[in-house]
């Protein structure tokens, strides 16, 4: 097993990424990444765990079915005292293993499978569009690309997908914004997660009287799951089908807003695309996916039995976060990975989405809505430029999903 | 299974057909595969899981096919040389 190069005093996580560029990892993670073993790192309440951050470790940890998801288990590694709260209250199955976990996201997977999620496109530009004419109508030319567009798109769409009165966006995006927060105290993450359930609980049950052609509505005609469940079920997808895309679009934004080159790129592709040939377009969503990777808090698995990943030892009951971006970056698997560009050959072999059986069920409509969203931006609003010095940008290093806080824009 | 880097997949002596099975048991639906390679793999309408549309791939998409069994999120895609 190789030990060599550990440092002495073990890092803890999740560490900065600040004084770097903000679209790049940890710098700690990407030195862990050259080295040969898993790294031996510290969590917040001191608890020790094992660092995957080389793409082919993360594959193999995150697809071997010797590491387990449940949260329940003893050791499982968390990022924050919040993270737990999250977790061991209200498992969802994306903390839970086969089969228990394959009977709840089956009931889902016909929702996400491309076929249909290609057909939502319509639906989505129009959702788009609507949104991007409310921002160019406005005298001032300005607009803050977060809340006026990258936040309400994915929003609007998962509300229709589920049945969930868009009305109540403020507050379930308060509830979700709480949740995601890796520094929130665990009453207050407890207390989010609550009121968000309770919501969608009652929502199921008026669904019982009031039926509609959404998600939470047909579970509650397939009678399978309680209220309870069904609002468990519910908050995963909300949550996740909107803060993930919501930052992936405004980052992409702002990413391409730096290099005037690649969003030129994208442009060429999108016109390719209307010409009926996708594939540049799904290339450079894929690349902007693998390069700003948002979910920064570490997948967490724990070893049922010793499992060997890339030299390294992990023994039963221990925990493993595989960081995603660190692994999106691995020259080993993307040469020169730490450049974007929207030309990639295989970068739709990014770890953004996580793997294994786990692999986000969303995939298919994020992608969708980042193929609609980019380009509409930039045909919509050309001259789009920053309307702050780049220096001011708040980007979201204390939540789990990475991004801007705001993105100030004028055109 | 192939290896994990693009390139390196390749067998010494070239192989004359490709056998492709699926484990819809195995599958969790992520439609991967579909993305890959839209000619051999489809989901099935009820629940996404994968669908194998032809079990012996012409040469043309064998690259194709070693990505999805390569990015099967599930180990659901196995391909076999013959």
């Amino acid at each position: 097993m190789a030990t060599a190069a550990r440092p002495s005093a073990p890092l803890t996580v999740p560490a900065a990424r600040r004084g770097t560029c903000p679209f790049d990892p940890p710098p700690a993670y990407e030195r862990a990444r050259g080295q040969e073993a898993l790294a031996r790192v510290r969590l917040w309440d001191g608890s020790p765990c094992w660092m995957a951050t080389r793409h082919a470790d993360i594959r193999t940890v995150l697809r071997d079915r010797r590491f387990s998801a449940d949260a329940t288990r003893p050791g499982f590694p968390f990022l924050s005292a919040g993270r737990r709260a999250l977790t061991v209250d209200r498992p969802t199955f994306i903390r839970m293993d086969d089969p228990g976990h394959a009977r709840l996201r089956r009931m889902l997977t016909a929702d996400f499978m491309i076929r249909k999620v290609a057909a939502m496109r319509p639906a989505v530009r129009a959702v788009a569009d609507d949104l991007l004419d409310r921002m160019a109508a406005r005298p001032g030319r300005t607009a803050d690309l977060v809340a006026d567009f990258a936040l309400p798109l994915p929003s609007v769409v998962i509300c229709l997908l589920l049945g969930v009165p868009y009305a109540e966006h403020a507050f379930f995006q308060r509830c979700s914004a709480t949740m995601l927060r890796t520094d929130a105290p665990p009453d207050e993450v407890r207390a989010a997660q609550s009121e968000l359930l309770e919501f969608l609980a009652g929502l199921a049950a008026a669904k019982r009287s009031a039926p509609d052609d959404g998600i939470i509505s047909r579970l509650v005609a397939q009678g399978e799951l309680d209220d309870d469940e069904i609002a468990s079920m519910g908050r995963l997808l909300l949550v996740a089908g909107h803060e993930t895309t919501a930052n992936m679009t405004s980052l992409s934004v702002l990413a391409l807003l730096r290099d005037p080159a690649q969003a030129e790129r994208l442009r060429e592709a999108a016109r390719l695309d209307d010409a009926g040939d996708g594939a540049a377009l799904d290339t450079a969503v894929e690349e902007l996916l693998r390069y700003l990777t948002v979910v920064q808090s570490g997948l967490a698995r724990i070893a049922r039995e010793d499992v060997e990943v890339g030299g390294t030892l992990v023994r039963a009951g221990e925990g493993v976060l595989c960081m995603l971006g660190a692994g999106n970056r691995d020259e080993a698997a993307f040469p020169d990975g730490g450049r974007l560009d929207l030309e990639r050959p295989g970068a739709r072999r990014h770890l953004a989405f996580g793997f294994g059986v786990h692999q986000c069920l969303g995939q298919p409509l994020a992608c969708l809505e980042l193929r609609v969203a980019l380009p509409a931006v930039l045909e919509r609003l050309p001259g789009l430029r920053l309307a702050v010095p780049f220096e001011e940008l708040r980007f979201r290093h204390e939540m789990a999903v990475y991004g801007l806080h705001e993105l100030p824009v004028a055109w | 299974m192939s290896p994990d880097r693009p390139g390196a997949s390749g067998p010494a002596a070239p192989a004359r057909a490709l056998r492709v099975e699926v484990d819809q048991d195995r599958c969790c639906g992520s439609g991967m595969c579909v993305l890959n390679a839209p000619g051999v793999f489809d989901q099935r309408d009820e629940d996404g899981i994968v669908v194998l549309l032809d079990g012996r791939p012409p040469e043309g998409v064998w690259r194709e096919v070693r990505d999805a069994e390569s990015g099967c999120p599930s180990q659901a895609i196995e391909v076999t040389e013959l």
